[in-house]
């Protein structure tokens, strides 16, 4: 199918992208790489007045270690991410999550900021940033502010983002030594959205983990923390930790709630042996 | 507000002036405006590949990109990828070794492949058959089965690497 006519219109600013979007709200959507908006206007599941390009706006593709936090700007491509230097060493579960993201022609054009502000509840990025326990910096008519994770995914593609606002950078914290990290996915052909997906970030303490978090995506609304699972992990349990799974996903086009909740427990046998290395 | 605005851009290394729907994805452009029907459309929402062009030297999505976005931008179809011989030699083999029936994928696939090609030889890598696969994961063919397509990648990849 073809997309409903709209018009378009490039910001060369955040200034300018945030006023566009101020005044025209709900009937304006912004272009980042669109490689999800672009197709539900093909689908016609869309249908915005205005398309307000914001791949002109300098400065927002930056990837930088800032004191504790790495920040991704973003308009960082996929492909920038996953071949950066910066992200391998401060933000490994990133960089293990990247080559699941769509395929390198989608990659080439996706964005990080995108990916978090679309918040598809099976996508890779929302998870990693909620396991990392990272925050989003947004910009709006009213100025800037900043938003945990834990507080960002509220819903079905619906986040803590105000219609007049955006996206301008994501920020997690840098890893250090005792950092560790896993993650692994399910898909019926590498680089589509997961059947079911598990981010996860834990600390080294003496021979166990710590502080671990556990961040599932395609099994809900939003991606989700399996806290219990994180307890009995801290523990060492294993088996404890797949026995108190307790998601409750819904059946969808790719597995029954069932099938999901018995691979969530897959994955969480390998991200847990992948936490443990080294550890 | 604009539905429609006027675009500049080098095609295949010719410069294109056309005024264009901002609706317009850039394969639809690249089809219907501009007469290039090597890209092609299979399911419009990013998952099939057959659309795959290179803009500003990156392989991309047609369908999933606009042709407004594409002023001032250099896009390379099929077209100019095949008339400049640059992909000749992945022509060759896939004809060689029937990687394709229909063809319906083959432009897409042989875009991501060169791809793939043009970074191993920049990294001075020889991709494995792995790699082939996973980078052309994107590029759905539904006669083949994929055995040929990517025995005809790593046939030139090998070449190219030894014949250098």
């Amino acid at each position: 199918m073809k997309p409903a006519p709209f018009a378009y219109q490039k910001a060369r600013t955040l200034k300018e992208a945030v006023a566009l979007l101020a005044k025209h709200k709900d009937d304006a959507r912004l272009l980042a790489g669109g490689q999800s908006l672009i197709a539900t206007l093909n689908m016609r599941l869309s249908a915005p007045d205005l398309l307000i390009d914001i791949n002109g706006i300098k400065g927002l593709d930056g990837i930088a270690r800032k004191g504790k936090f790495v920040e991704i700007g973003a308009l960082a491509r996929h492909a920038q991410v996953e071949h950066s230097d910066i992200v391998a060493k401060h933000a490994p579960l990133i960089a293990r999550a990247m080559p699941h993201i769509g395929h390198p022609a989608i990659r080439n054009r996706g964005t990080f900021g995108g990916s978090v502000a679309f918040a598809d509840p099976a996508a890779e990025l929302p998870a990693c940033v909620l396991a990392l326990g990272g925050e989003i910096a947004i910009a709006g008519p009213r100025g800037t502010r900043t938003v945990k994770a834990d507080a960002f995914f509220k819903g079905l593609f619906e986040t803590a983002l105000r219609p007049q606002e955006m996206v301008t950078a994501v920020r997690v914290p840098a890893a250090d030594r005792n950092t560790r990290t896993g993650f692994a996915e399910l898909a019926r052909r590498h680089g589509d959205y997961a059947i079911v997906g598990l981010a996860a970030t834990a600390r080294a303490a003496g021979k166990g983990l710590a502080d671990v978090r556990l961040a599932y995506f395609g099994v809900g609304d939003t991606p989700v923390r399996a806290k219990k699972s994180e307890a009995m992990l801290a523990k060492g349990d294993i088996d404890g930790a797949v026995a108190t799974l307790d998601l409750d996903p819904n059946d969808d086009v790719q597995a029954t709630a069932a099938v999901k909740k018995h691979l969530a427990g897959v994955l969480l046998r390998r991200v847990a042996a992948q936490l443990m290395e080294a550890a | 507000m604009d539905t429609a605005m006027d675009i500049k851009l080098t095609v295949n290394g010719e410069p294109v002036a056309e005024h264009v729907d901002a609706r317009t994805t850039l394969v639809d452009f690249l089809r219907e405006g501009l007469g290039l029907t090597g890209s092609h459309v299979g399911c419009e929402h990013g998952v099939c590949g057959a659309c795959t062009v290179r803009v500003d030297g990156e392989i991309v999505r047609g369908c999933l990109m606009l042709a407004v976005q594409c002023d001032g931008a250099t896009v390379e179809t099929i077209e100019g990828l095949s008339d400049s011989g640059e992909v000749a030699d992945l022509q060759a083999a896939f004809e060689q070794r029937n990687a394709l029936q229909c063809g319906y994928c083959t432009p897409g696939m042989i875009a991501a492949a060169q791809d793939l090609l043009v970074q191993a030889k920049k990294n001075k890598t020889v991709p494995t058959r792995d790699a082939i696969r996973e980078h052309l994961s994107g590029n759905y063919c539904r006669c083949t089965g994929y055995h040929a397509i990517v025995d005809a990648v790593e046939a030139v990849a090998q070449a190219r690497a030894g014949g250098k």
